[in-house]
């Protein structure tokens, strides 16, 4: 297991090295919320939304929708990827444990979420005065944290049911971006009918997204733990790693 | 698969080799431990390959079918990260000497040619320096001269006293690199053992062609085919029958016009074996 560990690390090592080799898909990966972000102000931003503004809505919600897309989609895609093109039927032939290359390829997508978080924050508060939530950090790290690994244990499981690779983009997007926009990432749900909003609370999106909100709301009190979200989310977490155990597959479904 | 058996020697390079379809890489995978079995018995190394054991992996290599290689690392990269999985790994540059890849170890895997994309696959299989290698069908698509090329890796491969298990459905490949063969057709071993005595050409059956000039005719001791072309004679004795031959012509005074001698090729003897030849 320890040895597993340095091996899992390794994976880590080199993914990045092959990440950064790609710059176009590296430059839009973090342009990608960055565009959103000054369009949705320019767009809302004179709208109000009760104590806070648009920024202040925006600033933690894409927060999230890039955590969400450096976790849940790039995994999908990329792992879909892989699989048909052997690289998961190479690996498997090898002594490499199984879990220490899944680990490789979810730390290296949690290590971009986390930059992609950074940049965001500090895009936010620069451009736009919304201050980071210091004295709440344990809670915000938290509430990253088990966002992150929700989404990447819900995107491994997602691989379960793409036939293709070239099916990937379809299928991940279809199951994303129908939630995020019923979620309070890109659009502002306390103006939608009262059941659209008990659809959306079945879902993770939407809880991490509140979690988040209240997080960067200055009217919130205390440190900021939203356990009522964070159990939500966490149980999807679980629920994926039980899918992605059973329907993961190794081998190519095309050839 | 419907029922077969055979074993493989340490140190020696074994052919599975059959058409498209006959069931090479279904076997190679239960070998490999990608499949399970349905019945039977199966020992590689001391192994049962449906266990998947680690220690069972560290000691073979696989060149597999079709297999992708993340393409934004070079190929030093590359065979250095596989290495990293074995616990004995060969030294990495050796290994890209091996495979013939010193001038392109810091290119890109994307960048390769698929000839040497196919190279990396071996280099990647060889990183462990496994005792036992299986390649699938390793030299599929490759012009004449990168074959003779993977050819001669396969045999320096050989020479290091590694245990190769080959597929292929070239019958000039296993003819070049195979101690010993074994044809599949139709789920079934249908033949096996070295090149050479595969099929007729153990027996030593040799066929002798040629054609009379107009008027001529062959006596009927010679028992003789006539074909469209002229005729045609299975003999055993090549000496012998050449000698009663050619002194009948000499003594007729006749030409045996584009007087051939011919052994059964492989591929005569596979044709037949498998089923798929026209004759």
């Amino acid at each position: 297991m320890s040895g597993g560990i340095g091996l899992a690390l390794r994976q880590v090592h080199y993914e990045n090295r092959a990440f950064w080799r790609n710059p176009a898909a590296a430059f839009f990966t973090f342009v990608f919320p960055l565009m959103f972000m000054v369009i949705f102000n320019v767009l809302f931003g004179g709208l109000g939304r009760g104590s806070s503004s648009a920024s202040q809505f925006y600033t933690p919600t894409l927060i999230v929708f890039s955590v969400i897309t450096a976790t849940f989609t790039n995994i999908a895609m990329s792992v879909t990827m892989a699989r048909d093109e052997g690289v998961l039927k190479r690996v498997r032939g090898t002594p490499l444990p199984a879990w220490a290359f899944l680990a490789g390829r979810v730390l290296h997508a949690i290590l971009i979420a986390a930059l992609l978080v950074m940049i965001i924050s500090a895009f936010g508060a620069i451009l736009y005065q919304v201050r980071f939530p210091w004295e709440r950090l344990p809670a915000v790290v938290a509430t990253l944290a088990v966002g992150a690994a929700t989404f990447s244990s819900l995107g491994l499981a997602l691989t379960g049911v793409i036939p293709n690779g070239d099916a990937a983009p379809a299928v991940v997007n279809a199951t994303i971006l129908p939630l995020e926009f019923i979620s309070n990432i890109f659009i502002d749900m306390r103006q939608a009918p009262g059941w659209l909003n008990s659809v959306s609370e079945i879902f993770p999106v939407r809880h991490f997204a509140d979690a988040m909100l209240a997080l960067w709301n200055p009217t919130t009190a205390g440190s900021g733990f939203a356990p009522g979200d964070l159990l939500v989310i966490a149980g999807w977490g679980v629920a994926g790693l039980l899918l992605a155990l059973r329907f993961f597959s190794w081998e190519p479904r095309i050839s | 698969m419907r029922g077969i058996d055979f074993s493989v020697r340490a140190g020696e390079v074994f052919a599975l080799l059959g058409p498209n379809g006959a069931g090479k890489t279904t076997t190679v995978e239960i070998l490999e431990g990608y499949r399970r079995r349905d019945a039977g018995l199966v020992n590689v190394l001391g192994h049962d390959p449906a266990r998947h054991e680690r220690d069972f992996r560290e000691r073979i290599g696989l060149v597999l079918q079709s297999t992708g290689i993340q393409h934004y690392l070079t190929v030093r990269e590359t065979v250095s990260l596989y290495a990293g999985y074995y616990p004995r790994p060969r030294d990495v540059d050796e290994v890209i000497e091996l495979a013939d890849l010193t001038e392109s170890r810091d290119r890109r895997v994307g960048q390769l040619s698929g000839g040497q994309r196919r190279r990396v696959d071996l280099a990647v299989a060889l990183a462990g320096d496994p005792e036992l290698l299986f390649l699938d069908e390793p030299t599929t698509g490759f012009d004449p001269s990168a074959r003779r090329q993977a050819w001669e890796i396969v045999q320096g491969l050989a020479r290091l006293g590694k245990t190769i298990l080959l597929t292929t459905h070239f019958m000039d490949e296993a003819q070049v690199l195979a101690d010993r063969v074994a044809v599949i057709a139709g789920g079934k071993i249908v033949a096996e053992g070295p090149p050479d005595t595969i099929g007729q050409r153990g027996r030593g059956v040799t066929t002798v062609r040629f054609s009379l000039p107009d008027g001529s005719e062959l006596p009927a001791r010679f028992g003789a085919r006539t074909t469209e072309a002229g005729y045609e004679l299975d003999i055993h004795s090549a000496t012998r029958a050449l000698h009663e031959l050619t002194s009948w012509a000499l003594s007729a005074d006749v030409e045996l016009l584009g007087l051939e001698v011919l052994r059964p090729s492989l591929e005569d003897a596979y044709l037949e074996l498998t089923g798929s030849g026209e004759r």
